[in-house]
């Protein structure tokens, strides 16, 4: 991988290449500034790269081997649910009819597209026990949004939009972070010892202005909120709703439904469990499906069926509005619907059940070398923390003189040199130096054994020859990155 | 199941070392009363080769802008898509690639977005652009916020020329918490209203938001407005939903915008129903840290070498929770990286000539239409690629024009009350001069 | 790790060097570790009013955000400008040059609910 080192688009560029073939304009040619004052226009053109068609070509794809990616190596991402994205909803999702179609064409031409939309609401309802879906939200914290916004309207219009979004310690930044952009001011709440919500902890915290609490099930570490009944019941006898952000979807599937569990709100990732490709971060796609008492709520445009017909409908008086210029990610619906109806119900639990199976497969040949950071059977991930690193050293002095612990981070980084993403680390915040593996049910047998070995065999050089960790990764095209420099002197374009 | 890979014998193995005796047993954490206990209501497994029938069927019960003559725009443009654009994102290394976190093994990823950025400064003439948003209509919301945090003021002045689904979406993120958002009217000829604006700026005022092209296609004077919107001290936010317009235009850093936003689907992502879009947004080098979003930078690293990493993320919600600048996450990677490539490949030279040809069929289709009798422009100051025509009977003469498989544009008085029977034109390089002169003559029978 | 005997030191890692009715606040040794490399210091112009307890500016590194708390209560007098364009001082010298802000204290006997050198060295033993 460090054979060759890729300029920038910018430095391969040379005055007068080309990379593109456009029609003759066919009409009288127009001049900018015979139509248009020539105050209004550039003064010098946009110093875009001029480079060929090839160059292009070869520049990007030297670039895409710079990258790991699920088709290249295994990502054991917690709370990512890196699992393999299929071929075919990559051609379904090409197909003219899909992408090809405009936003303004009139719905009577756009039937097949929402018939999918909506035949893909009522998966999505289905496979969550919930009542009525909303594709739009672009992504999770999208979705976080909307759905809190729905929340947010739906005690508005009992006269109090109550001040209150209780997290638990364990949540995504994401969780925090929508409920201060919806205005609600944010009250954690503690996990018990074993990692998930205990109704002791958040009965002192309710009252008549808690508007509901964010619970991700199975938790951000993989455990099952087992008081979750109890805890809907807790909010529900004071007027909160209970929001699912529904992340880990991937454990329940087919098994068991958050709408059966008193969830009144939730959010899919459709690029975690239903296989819509990551893309190095986005575009992802977030669905809200949600109870009735929350229908009216619903952003617009809402899909309605008539008869064999579809339309949109925008007159929905109560609803939150708009969240985004059109119908949401379209072509990210395309591919998950294309892959609920390859899977079939027995697929989707089946998924559920190997997803589960390899993650408490890897936590059973890793328990006895890591620490793991709760004892309670895990669902997805299993989740490790840093404790057993006290038995190592970098060997290293601090000027002080005192000896520099090995970090979660240099394990991490000295799996690359093996060839795996490295597990998400430092993620959850409860968890020091937290190690967070989620290998996802497409991970063949020999994978996970490979991956426990090559975490045993590091655990042994640690002991040997820590500087191999400590000065890891060594084969990729850099090493670590001084991100202190990246801040301190900040250059953010070419 | 071709997506699971293990054998009964391998599960078998599994659940011994895990020491339980059944898949069944690993769930035994969930409540049997919470659990489902039948199967799932959705339709039964397909093969790959029936699924690939069930889905192609279903996508021809839509009518595709291959199947038409196409005159609709209004923030979703219909331009060409160089094949190296999708050969080169259908690379496994590309598509199923995860957010560039580990940057030892993401520089593919990170080194395109820096591009990336890189090119959205030039087409924008600002200093710093984030790694995108979901689309132009969130990137104005998160640009309306942005400036709050920078005045601290609570009003914003939006054009009322402003895409209207942008400014819904302003409303939901913004109106019903307290931010009081003022719409400047437009004049006769489709521009800003002066006097309006002048009317309405004050001290109040933190933002003013103005779209250029605008809806209806119309070119703004933006240093005009800005000129003033910095005397007054308000956060100046310039907006284009087709920003192939960039390659012409006067940048928002040289009108004196502060954060100027494109909808940056026109740039190789494809029309795809409306999504994925993908927001662009840039700012001045003074606002980086109010800025929202994910943004690459330059370093070293330890052998001196060049490389690339996600940087000021104390911004982001990941670190700064509750208190962070947008709760951001996962935004539009893959369409930043086709809008990367297809830019690189139109290079300096290629999206002038581009944004020539657009704007000269825009203006040859457009003295053409309008010399049709009973049809007449609504406003006539300059445009690009879009204008509107006054169409007696607008409605049905649409409805007449699809018969002959011509969408003709889009009706404007479902936006604009008062515009009735105002259609809204796009012409772009896909429409060919005689694409253009069929329109004029079945326009001319349908009226 | 440098505990330097003649300051005092609050819970949340603050310094406190009295001259007078001034009071130079910093951050400890400790807190510069913890944070790692020093990239971003927000501070509070002249003239500010503190509360004790209360946060008066932000100490960023590449991956934390942590606010400075006033350990007495008092007016600014000076803020250590410097620390804007070379947050790094802060690192290298954090008792010197990478002082935060001069106050000038209103109540001085807030001093007392302070740690001298030895009772902060145990705070920071027993893992505060």
């Amino acid at each position: 991988m460090k054979t060759f080192n890729e300029q920038t688009i910018f430095e391969i560029s040379s005055s007068g290449r080309k990379g593109y073939s456009l029609p003759k304009t066919e009409v009288p040619q127009v001049n900018p500034d015979e139509v248009i004052p020539k105050a209004f226009l550039r003064k010098t053109k946009a110093k875009l790269p001029e480079v060929s068609e090839f160059d292009v070509v070869r520049h990007f794809t030297r670039l895409s081997q710079w990258n790991f990616s699920i088709d290249t190596a295994f990502y054991p991402l917690g709370s990512c649910t890196m699992k393999y994205n299929p071929r075919i909803n990559e051609e379904v999702a090409r197909f003219p009819g899909f992408a090809l179609s405009h936003p303004y064409q009139d719905e009577k031409t756009m039937q097949g597209s929402l018939q999918l939309m909506h035949e893909l609401q009522n998966y999505l309802c289905e496979i969550s026990g919930m009542d009525f879906c909303t594709l739009q939200p672009a992504a999770g914290a999208h979705g976080e949004f909307t759905g809190l916004l729905m929340i947010r309207s739906y005690h508005e219009s009992r006269g109090n939009p109550r001040t209150k979004v209780i997290i638990p310690d364990s949540a995504h930044g994401t969780n925090p972070a929508s409920a201060a952009i919806c205005g609600y001011q944010v009250v954690t709440v503690k996990t018990g010892k074993d990692g998930i919500v205990v109704p002791e902890e958040l009965a002192p915290l309710l009252d008549n202005e808690v508007a509901c609490l964010m619970l991700t099930n199975p938790s951000t570490i993989g455990l099952f909120e087992k008081n979750i009944q109890k805890i809907a019941d807790l909010l529900h006898s004071k007027g909160a709703l209970l929001y699912c952000d529904g992340a880990n979807m991937n454990a329940l599937m087919g098994v068991a439904r958050p709408g059966d569990m008193g969830v009144d709100c939730m959010h899919y990732n459709l690029h975690k469990t239903f296989t819509t490709p990551h893309g190095g971060g986005g575009p992802g796609a977030g669905p809200v499906v949600v109870k009735k008492i929350l229908e009216p709520f619903l952003p617009v445009p809402v899909i309605v069926k008539e008869g064999d017909t579809y339309r949109l409908e925008t007159n929905c008086p109560q609803s939150i509005g708009r969240v985004r210029a059109f119908f949401g990610n379209f072509g990210m619906f395309v591919r998950a619907y294309t892959y609920i109806r390859e899977l079939g119900p027995d697929g989707i639990r089946k998924t559920c059940e190997m997803a589960v199976l390899n993650a408490n497969y890897l936590r059973a040949l890793l328990k006895d070398h890591l620490t793991l950071a709760y004892e309670a059977d895990s669902l997805h991930e299993a989740i490790f923390t840093d404790k057993f690193l006290k038995d190592y050293s970098t060997g290293k002095v601090t000027k002080d003189g005192r000896p520099i612990p090995l970090k979660t981070l240099d394990i991490a980084k000295r799996l690359i040199d093996y060839g795996f993403h490295p597990p998400t680390v430092y993620f959850p915040l409860i968890v020091s130096g937290s190690l967070m593996i989620e290998p996802t049910e497409t991970e063949n047998k020999q994978t996970l054994d490979a991956f426990a070995e090559t975490v045993k065999k590091i655990l042994a050089e640690a002991k040997t020859t820590p500087t191999l960790l400590t000065e890891a990764p060594h084969t990729t095209p850099v090493r670590r990155l001084d991100e202190v420099k990246a801040v301190r002197e900040p250059k953010l374009r070419a | 199941m071709r997506y699971l890979p293990h054998t009964e014998n391998e599960i078998t193995e599994m659940l011994a070392t895990i020491g339980v005796k059944s898949v069944e047993e690993l769930f035994r954490s969930i409540p049997p009363s919470l659990k489902l206990n039948r199967e799932l209501n959705i339709p039964e497994a397909l093969s790959e080769m029936e699924l690939r029938k069930a889905l192609l069927q279903l996508s021809k019960k839509n009518k595709t802008i291959r199947d038409t003559i196409t005159f609709l725009g209004g923030g979703a443009y219909h331009h060409y898509l160089p094949s190296a654009i999708s050969q080169l994102i259908n690379r496994g290394e590309f598509f199923t690639a995860y957010t560039p976190y580990q940057p030892e093994v993401s520089q593919g990823t990170l080194q395109s977005l820096f591009e990336y950025q890189t090119m959205v400064c030039e087409l924008t003439g600002m200093d710093v652009a984030n790694a995108s948003h979901y689309d132009a209509s969130t990137a104005c919301a998160e640009a309306l916020l942005m400036a709050h945090r920078i005045t601290k003021k609570k009003k914003a002045l939006v054009a009322r020329s402003l895409h209207p689904q942008y400014r819904k979406v302003l409303k939901t993120y913004l109106v019903r918490f307290g931010y009081e958002i003022e719409e400047i009217k437009y004049n006769k000829d489709g521009t800003l209203d002066w006097e309006d604006f002048n009317a309405k700026l004050n001290s109040d005022v933190g933002a003013v938001m103005v779209g250029s092209p605008n809806f209806f296609g119309v070119i703004e004077d933006l240093e005009k407005i800005g000129v003033k919107t910095k005397a007054n001290h308000s956060i100046y936010i310039t907006v284009a939903s087709e920003p192939l317009s960039s390659a012409l235009l006067a940048t928002p850093g040289g009108v004196g915008a502060d954060i100027a936003v494109m909808e940056g689907q026109s740039f190789g992502v494809g029309l795809n129903f409306g999504g994925p879009f993908l927001g662009m947004f840039a700012t001045r080098a003074q606002y980086i840290r109010s800025m929202p979003g994910r943004v690459v930078g330059e370093t070293v690293d330890e052998e001196g070498a060049r490389g690339y990493v996600l940087t000021f993320s104390t911004r982001e919600q990941h670190i700064r929770r509750e208190n962070a600048t947008s709760n951001i996450c996962t935004n539009q990677g893959l369409c930043a990286l086709m809008a990367c490539i297809y830019l690189s490949l139109m290079g300096k030279e290629g999206l002038v000539e581009l944004a020539q040809i657009n704007l000269s069929r825009a203006t040859y289709a457009k003295e053409k239409l309008a010399s049709i009798k009973r049809v007449k422009p609504l406003f006539n100051a300059p445009i690009f690629n879009e204008f509107v025509l006054h169409i007696p009977n607008a409605s049905s003469v649409l409805e007449k024009l699809k018969t002959k498989n011509i969408f003709g544009g889009i009706l404007l008085e479902r936006y604009y009350e008062e515009m009735k029977d105002a259609v809204l034109v796009c012409v772009t390089e896909m429409n060919s001069k005689k694409e253009i002169d069929t329109f004029c003559e079945e326009l001319g029978r349908a009226l | 790790m440098t505990i330097p005997q003649d300051l005092k030191y609050s819970k949340e890692h603050e310094w406190v060097r009295v001259e007078g009715q001034i009071a130079t606040i910093g951050v400890t040794d400790f807190a510069q570790e913890q944070l790692g490399d020093i990239v971003m210091v927000e501070l509070p112009s002249e003239g500010t009013i503190l509360t004790k307890d209360e946060s008066f500016g932000v100490v960023e590194s590449v991956k934390s955000v942590s606010d400075v708390f006033a350990p007495v209560s008092g007016k600014i007098v000076e803020a250590n400008d410097p620390l804007t364009d070379s947050p790094g001082i802060m690192n290298e010298d954090c008792y010197g040059e990478g002082w935060i802000v001069k106050v000038e204290m209103s109540d001085p006997k807030e001093l007392d609910s302070l740690m001298d050198a030895k009772a902060y060295q145990a705070c920071l033993a027993e893992g505060h």
